[in-house]
């Protein structure tokens, strides 16, 4: 309990820095930021053993959670008729397997809207578009950007009138020149688009071709889940090393402020990334 | 200071006995002194009950003077009453006005079944300490005399704060997980600090938490109620020893 949770803890702090590139770099430079990280953290092999350590944390961490409270709960089968529990512990103490189990909602969901499109799912990821305007003539192309850094046209990718198109993607991110079949190069997955239009923005001209109407909900229940988080590493931090038997006078103080700060800090930054992409859609 | 009558309302656990199924049942008791024990506002009423040829209520006590940890009520939601750093024994009325309604319960824990009304078996308490609670002693007749062996004043001072656990199982009661890790942790602390303790400490650690489990005791989380509602101010850091030589026993016992 106190080792996964730790480490959940030290995830988190990972998880926000990446995270926060959605807000401190804006623009064109922030979506090729922020897709070439996850790029990065879909392909690198020690991120890939560090997923896994991840998943199987909060797997671990939920099941001996949930193991855990269903064994306390026997500890007492018959409930005080009148107890009044407020008057020596604190109410987020109390509540850690309700808290913990909305958290594992959340993951869950949060999974399914960003982690499954990214990997899975059977519709393809928007690439990485940039729109670049003719000097001379002010006419806008689109192109891909490929992993070496060359633009694509999209155009190369329609066929016209009776003209085959040229190229194809495969894989979900190769170009391919279709006659010769010889790959040209490879793009980006636009997790950044994807991101940006579920928090409200309009990304059709990226290529992601319905915004989230439903943006302000999910702004809201994102905002939920980290107030939840907020309260489950209030109590969770400090008490995960008194689990681990470190408590000594000298330093208790320290880790329980360390623990609330923990507690509010992180989930309130986690919480301003979705709330500044809808306020700036 | 001159003494205060009220009139209260009680709401006592009645059960015939461990099979039998019990209820809260009501009480009106006139006329208590404020300056009476909780202890002797239950006398009073029992002896009200035995005047209305009813059963009296059984509860649970001994010393009267907060040592022996038997009087083991759990009053108006909090164990041992509106107060810290006392048992029932301790309890007086003056924490009640005129007119109050008081609940009395028996500690609730799968680990302590109730014999009758508010008294349960605590013998699981007794279990845990004879699978590891001791110091084996050569009793050759040349024992050296325990001064001899010299121990830091501060781990004195701390084996002798967790000494001072009285078995009363308020910790256990008010426990949301009826963990009995206060208890444990402070003897298996009072041991694990001094050398005489040291010879024994892996087996008694790892045998006295598997007796707790045994005997249907929850797990901490930490939520910090029996630091508050002990009587003897039995710290949380004798929970967090016991964790570190359980942590550290569990893994180099070679037994
Ligand atoms: C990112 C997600 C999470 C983080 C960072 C986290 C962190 C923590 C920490 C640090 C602890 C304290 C460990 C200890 O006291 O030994 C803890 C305890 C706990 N967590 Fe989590 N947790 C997370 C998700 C979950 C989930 C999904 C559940 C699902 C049920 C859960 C249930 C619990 C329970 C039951 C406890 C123990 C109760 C307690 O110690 O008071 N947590 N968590
Ligand atoms: S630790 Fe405190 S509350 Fe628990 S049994 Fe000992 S004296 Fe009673
Ligand atoms: S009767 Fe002995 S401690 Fe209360």
């Amino acid at each position: 309990m106190a080792l996964t949770g730790l480490f959940l803890c030290l995830f988190l702090v990972g998880h926000l820095l990446g995270n926060l590139q959605l807000i401190f770099i804006t623009g064109e430079e922030g979506k090729r930021a922020f897709n070439e990280y996850a790029y990065f953290m879909t392909h690198n092999p020690f991120v890939k053993v560090l997923s896994y350590v991840t998943y199987l944390s909060i797997l671990f961490h939920a099941i001996d959670g949930f193991l855990l409270t269903i064994k306390n709960k026997k500890a007492r089968p018959v409930p005080y008729a009148y107890n009044n529990p407020g008057a020596n512990s604190s109410m987020p103490s109390r509540y850690m397997a309700l808290l913990g189990s909305l958290i594992l909602i959340f993951i869950v969901t949060h999974m399914a809207n960003f982690w499954w499109k990214m990997k899975f799912s059977s519709d393809p990821m928007p690439l990485h578009q940039v729109v670049v305007a003719n000097p001379q003539s002010g006419a806008e192309e689109t192109f891909y950007i490929t992993h070496t850094g060359d633009y694509v046209p999209t155009s190369a990718f329609v066929g016209e009138g009776e003209m085959p198109a040229a190229m194809e993607v495969r894989n979900g991110t190769e170009f391919y020149l279709k006659e010769v079949n010889l790959k040209r190069g490879e793009g980006y997955k636009d997790l950044h688009s994807v991101v940006l239009s579920f928090f409200g923005h309009d990304k059709s001209k990226d290529g992601v071709p319905e915004k989230n109407e439903m943006a302000l909900f999910a702004v809201l229940f994102y905002v939920i889940a980290m107030m939840v988080l907020a309260f489950h590493l209030w109590h969770g931090f400090a008490s995960a090393f008194q689990s681990l038997g470190l408590n000594h006078k000298a330093y208790n103080k320290m880790i329980k402020m360390a623990g609330q700060a923990f507690a509010i800090i992180v989930p309130a930054l986690f919480a301003i990334i979705p709330i500044l992409l809808f306020m700036n859609k | 200071m001159a003494s205060k009558f009220i009139n209260i309302t009680l709401k006592i656990w009645r059960q015939k006995n461990s099979q039998a199924k019990g209820s809260m049942e009501t009480y009106k008791l006139d006329h208590v002194s404020t300056d009476s024990s909780f202890l002797e506002m239950l006398d009073q009423l029992n002896e009200q009950l035995i005047n209305e040829r009813k059963e009296p209520i059984a509860f649970d006590h001994d010393c009267r003077e907060g040592i022996c940890g038997m009087c083991s009520l759990y009053i108006n939601g909090r164990a041992h009453g509106p107060d810290t750093g006392i048992t029932t024994c301790q309890l007086h009325m003056r924490m009640f006005k005129d007119g109050d309604t008081i609940y009395v319960e028996p500690w609730r824990s799968a680990a302590f079944p109730v014999i009758k009304d508010l008294v349960v078996d605590r013998s699981a308490f007794d279990r845990i300490q004879q699978a590891g609670g001791f110091v084996s002693v050569n009793t050759s007749g040349r024992t050296i005399d325990a001064n001899s062996i010299p121990v830091p004043k501060t781990d004195a001072d701390k084996a002798f704060e967790a000494a001072a656990c009285i078995g009363c199982g308020a910790c256990v009661a008010t426990c949301k997980n009826g963990s009995a890790m206060l208890f444990v942790g402070a003897k298996v602390s009072q041991y694990a600090l001094l050398p005489q303790g040291k010879v024994e400490a892996k087996n008694r650690v790892l045998n006295m938490v598997r007796q707790m489990d045994e005997e249907g005791f929850g797990n901490c989380t930490n939520t910090g109620a029996c630091e508050i509602e002990c009587p003897k101010g039995i710290s949380l850091e004798n929970i967090a020893r016991m964790n570190r030589e359980f942590l550290t026993a569990a893994l180099s016992n070679e037994d």
